[in-house]
């Protein structure tokens, strides 16, 4: 055996193992909050709110975190695309190719994404504050759309750079403004990474826990409005693991069963909507 | 072939003291040209000799790219399209597009060719079908497409493609057509019938194309502008200047010396 053939050994083993650990992490995840939580799961567990004695163990459910980490991440995802889409849209048809703004508001936006989330918080619970205001569904939707933000702005742009300079050319030439360009050509060639985007974000909103704990409140009532505090599914994990009894502590696992189905269901939605609209992209 | 070839007083397209810098490169140097009407232009010259710029010149999409600065004048039917009072899309519009390798937009096929008429403000339904199929008609599209104008237009294979992104670049009426490097993406068969399109396209159109293929501009051009290292070095009737080139480059050229 020659060394090349060796080499070339060593990494195929690497790389499958690597595919492997992968594999092994998401299953692991899967099972333990399976494994913990199906137990716990129950029809109470979804459509009812935290009744007196909840966190000791006694009877209710998590509705109220389920529809706020709902309204929440719907939200959020919405305001942070009405704001990135447009601004993606700059960068890649308004400005020039090979601007220096663009390659500015692109690194500023890879900055914005690794600023941990407990940061927005405290910046938004300020904001709060100045503004005189109190913790409510609201402001975490505000606080959480500036989480989330800078990763949809760059999944998008990603997707908006790989579209080749001749589909603007060819948009422009006939006479078409950048305003026409950006919306009817880049936009509906984005789609698909739009849909993506929109998952990724919707994904982290639904999971963030230290952005909403000083905005958003907590509460055991389902939110009717958005100047009501709301509660999460990541804070009520958060809380029913830090208790003592074993029973609330596997209603931890169950709600975290709960959040990453929803999670799932928001996916699987987006993507079959989204590869019924990608029909006319141009491969 | 007809050799007496003379420019008109007013050409649609002149070009006057042109030069273009890219981030402090001088890309093209100093030109100035008149393009012939209803015939077919072929810019010719090796690689990085600043065809294509030229061509972008044209109808300003060279104002997309960063670090571009352009001197001198373009004149369009005797207007100055670099003049800062000149609408850049009512330009664009008079001049069709076809780029190096075909780029539908991310449309139906029928999508494709409304797209620059619903621009320009067309919105009646029977008006706008009229327009797609006189122009599918007219780049030989229409018999092949007729019955799935609503597809996806990437569905077409890529010589079909071509033809219908001419058919987009022809149905907002421009005067000019532009062809950059038209057919290198194609395969013989499209080629061929992309280069009759153009050879029946003349007698409406002026066109300018963009070629390194000598033996294409041999076939199709009426008059040939030979550019080298962004300067022009000649440019003539095709017949005069590939029997007869005046400069030693263009020869050079022409017989393979340089390339």
């Amino acid at each position: 055996m020659n060394w090349r053939k060796i080499e070339e050994e060593f990494f195929l083993v690497m790389m499958r193992l690597a595919s492997l650990l992968i594999l092994a992490a998401f299953l692991a995840i899967m099972g333990t909050v399976i494994y913990y939580g199906l137990p716990a799961l129950s029809w109470e567990m979804i459509f009812s709110a935290p009744k007196g004695g909840f966190y000791l163990g006694k009877e209710g459910g998590v509705a109220n975190a389920i529809v706020g980490t709902f309204y929440l991440a719907c939200g959020a995802t919405i305001v942070s695309l009405i704001i990135g889409l447009p601004v993606t849209l700059v960068l890649n048809v308004f400005l020039k190719r090979g601007s220096k703004l663009a390659e500015f508001i692109r690194f500023s936006f890879d900055v914005l994404w690794g600023v941990p989330s407990i940061v927005y918080g405290a910046f938004g619970f300020t904001l709060m504050l100045y503004m005189g205001m109190r913790a409510s569904l609201l402001w975490g939707i505000i606080t959480v759309a500036l989480v989330v933000l800078p990763a949809m702005c760059r999944a998008i742009d990603e997707v908006m750079r790989m579209i080749p300079g001749e589909l603007q050319d060819a948009s422009l030439s006939v006479g078409a403004n950048k305003c026409e360009t950006a919306f009817k050509v880049f936009a509906r060639q984005a789609l698909p990474g739009i849909v993506t985007a929109t998952l990724i974000s919707f994904g982290r909103a639904a999971g963030d826990a230290a952005a909403v704990l000083f905005t958003t409140g907590f509460t055991d009532a389902v939110p009717t409005s958005l100047a009501e505090p709301a509660a999460t599914l990541p804070l009520a994990i958060f809380f029913q693991l830090g208790t003592p009894f074993p029973e609330v502590q596997q209603r931890a696992y169950a709600s975290a069963l709960i959040l990453t189905a929803l999670i799932l269901l928001v996916s699987i939605a987006a993507r079959l909507t989204g590869s019924r609209l990608s029909k006319y992209v141009i491969k | 072939m007809d050799n007496s070839l003379e420019i008109s007083e007013t050409p649609h397209l002149r070009v006057r003291g042109l030069n273009v810098y890219y981030n402090g490169h001088h890309a093209l140097k100093n030109i100035s040209l008149d393009i012939p009407d209803k015939k077919i232009t072929a810019i010719i010259g090796p690689s990085g000799c600043g065809k294509s710029t030229l061509l972008r010149t044209f109808n300003r999409l060279i104002d997309t790219i960063e670090g571009v600065k352009v001197k001198g004048e373009v004149m369009i039917d005797g207007v100055n399209i670099y003049d800062p009072k000149v609408e850049v899309t009512a330009i664009r519009r008079k001049m069709g597009l076809l780029s190096q390798r075909p780029c539908p937009l991310p449309m139906s096929i029928f999508d494709n060719v409304a797209y620059g008429p619903r621009i320009h403000g067309e919105r009646g339904r029977q008006n706008l079908r009229n327009i797609v199929e006189s122009n599918l008609r007219h780049v030989g599209l229409w018999e092949e497409v007729q019955d799935r104008l609503h597809k996806p237009a990437s569905e077409l294979s890529i010589g079909q493609q071509q033809r219908l992104c001419l058919a987009r670049g022809l149905a907002v009426e421009p005067e000019i057509i532009l062809g950059d490097e038209s057919t290198s993406a194609l395969d013989p068969v499209s080629s061929k019938k992309v280069e009759e399109r153009f050879l029946e396209l003349k007698n409406e159109y002026t066109i300018i194309l963009v070629t390194h293929i000598l033996r294409q501009a041999k076939r199709l051009a009426d008059y040939v502008v030979f550019l080298y290292m962004g300067e022009l070095i000649e440019h003539g009737p095709a017949a005069e200047l590939f029997a007869n080139p005046k400069e030693s480059l263009t020869r050079e050229y022409l017989t393979g010396i340089i390339s």
